[in-house]
């Protein structure tokens, strides 16, 4: 936080407007770089943590899954608190039965 | 043949309209120009054509682009040389109904020809990313795109920088116009470090707000052609100069305003915690 920031507080005003300005366009050009619309963004994201939670128990209310971009490369970040692991289950049979589950240890 | 460097064909686009294309072309056209470079300005902006009337040659156009993609004149007959500054030459934009035809490939025969007997070739780019600005393009090597600090004119660059690239024109560089120091120490307008962040182009040169920019448009004599001290002339013959490798440093806009007003807008910008 700058003294402008603070100052802006103490008197009730709104801060300063360019650090918004820088926010909001990397947030609509790592959209416009991805080609990817909000709705696209937000039915993978339901995919990825669909796949994800065949695999281990996520939190489904912390999960993220957003655009990042920095020197004009985009990258899709996932940020997915674990809360424990769940059988792992050979992905081929995922939808059906899986027999003689085996559990793993590994946790975030 | 002749022994000389082969010409640059330089791209001047921006994406959003109304950011200083025309302006920019104009300006640096003259300062290339003073500096000994053989430099033609072509309009590719063939919808609205403004660059005859930037440079003040408006009443001089015969034949255009038009009648020499058609061979109807020779290259020389259309050419619009500055009275005031020989080195430089326009070729006008032609009839806007040359929309309706013009291929990219026509683009590039004109700036072929005009390579020919010039050192570098500016090419003033129309607004937005359709049919003028791909026609343009094929015309180009190389490109400067041109920005203010606003965010619809950010976005718009980032699209035609992707654009671009995948043109495979290089190098991309990038001149950030209409800086407003006073705004920018306020933290009221993106700061250039942000706008050069965001678009990871290398900085080629800072224009500042200026009101004598409008003054040289009314007259038709751009800023560059008589040694005008104001901020936005000395700004675009520093373009003029990085461009032809000269190292010139770059202004600071918080160094631009003097008294105890900026010493204070600089107190503000301390990080506290
Ligand atoms: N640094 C500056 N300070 C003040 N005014 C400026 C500056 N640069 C450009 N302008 C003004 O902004 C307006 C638009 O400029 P210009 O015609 O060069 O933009 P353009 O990108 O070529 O527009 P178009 O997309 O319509 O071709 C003009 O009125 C011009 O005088
Ligand atoms: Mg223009």
């Amino acid at each position: 936080m700058t003294l402008r920031d603070f100052v802006n507080k103490l008197l009730g005003r709104q801060p300063a407007s360019a650090a918004t300005a820088k926010q909001r366009l990397q947030l609509v050009l790592a959209h416009d770089r991805s080609d990817l619309n909000p709705e696209l963004l937000e039915q993978m994201r339901r995919e990825i943590l669909e796949v994800v939670s065949r695999y281990v128990e996520i939190d489904l209310e912390e999960g993220d899954v957003s655009l990042e971009t920095e020197d004009r490369v985009t990258a899709l970040v996932a940020n997915l608190p674990i809360k424990r692991a769940k059988a792992v289950v050979n992905p081929a049979e995922a939808d059906g039965e899986a027999a003689d589950p085996v559990w793993t240890a590994s946790r975030a | 043949m002749s022994d000389r460097p082969v010409a640059r064909y330089i791209l001047i686009c921006s994406g959003k309209g109304g950011v200083g294309k025309t302006t920019l072309t104009a300006n640096l056209g003259i300062a290339l120009a003073k500096q000994g470079q053989r430099t033609a300005v072509l309009d590719a902006d063939f919808g609205l054509r403004n660059l005859d009337l930037l440079l003040g040659l408006e009443n001089r156009i015969v034949y255009t682009a038009q009648e020499v993609l058609a061979g109807s004149c020779r290259l020389e007959q259309a050419l619009v040389k500055h009275k005031q500054e020989p080195n430089l030459a326009l070729l006008p934009a032609g009839n806007p109904r040359m929309l309706e035809w013009l291929k990219p490939d026509d683009m590039k025969r004109i700036a072929a020809m005009l390579g020919e007997s010039f050192d570098i070739v500016l090419i003033d780019c129309p607004a937005g990313i359709e049919d003028g600005f791909k026609n343009a393009v094929a015309a180009a090597q190389e490109a400067i795109v041109i920005t203010t600090p606003e965010v619809s004119a950010v976005r718009d660059a980032d699209r035609v920088i992707g654009l671009l690239n995948t043109e495979g024109i290089k190098p991309i560089q990038l001149v950030l116009n209409r800086v407003r120091p006073k705004m920018m120490a306020n933290q009221e307008m993106l700061a250039v470090d942000d706008v050069t962040d965001i678009l990871a182009l290398p900085l080629l040169g800072l224009v500042l707000e200026d009101e004598q920019v409008i003054v040289s448009t009314n007259r038709g004599e751009p800023l560059t052609l008589n040694g005008s001290n104001s901020p936005a002339a000395q700004a675009y013959t520093n373009v003029a100069k990085r461009l032809c490798g000269e190292e010139v440093p770059l202004i600071d806009p918080a160094k631009a305003r003097k008294g105890l007003r900026a010493k204070l807008g600089r107190l503000m910008q301390t990080k506290i915690f």
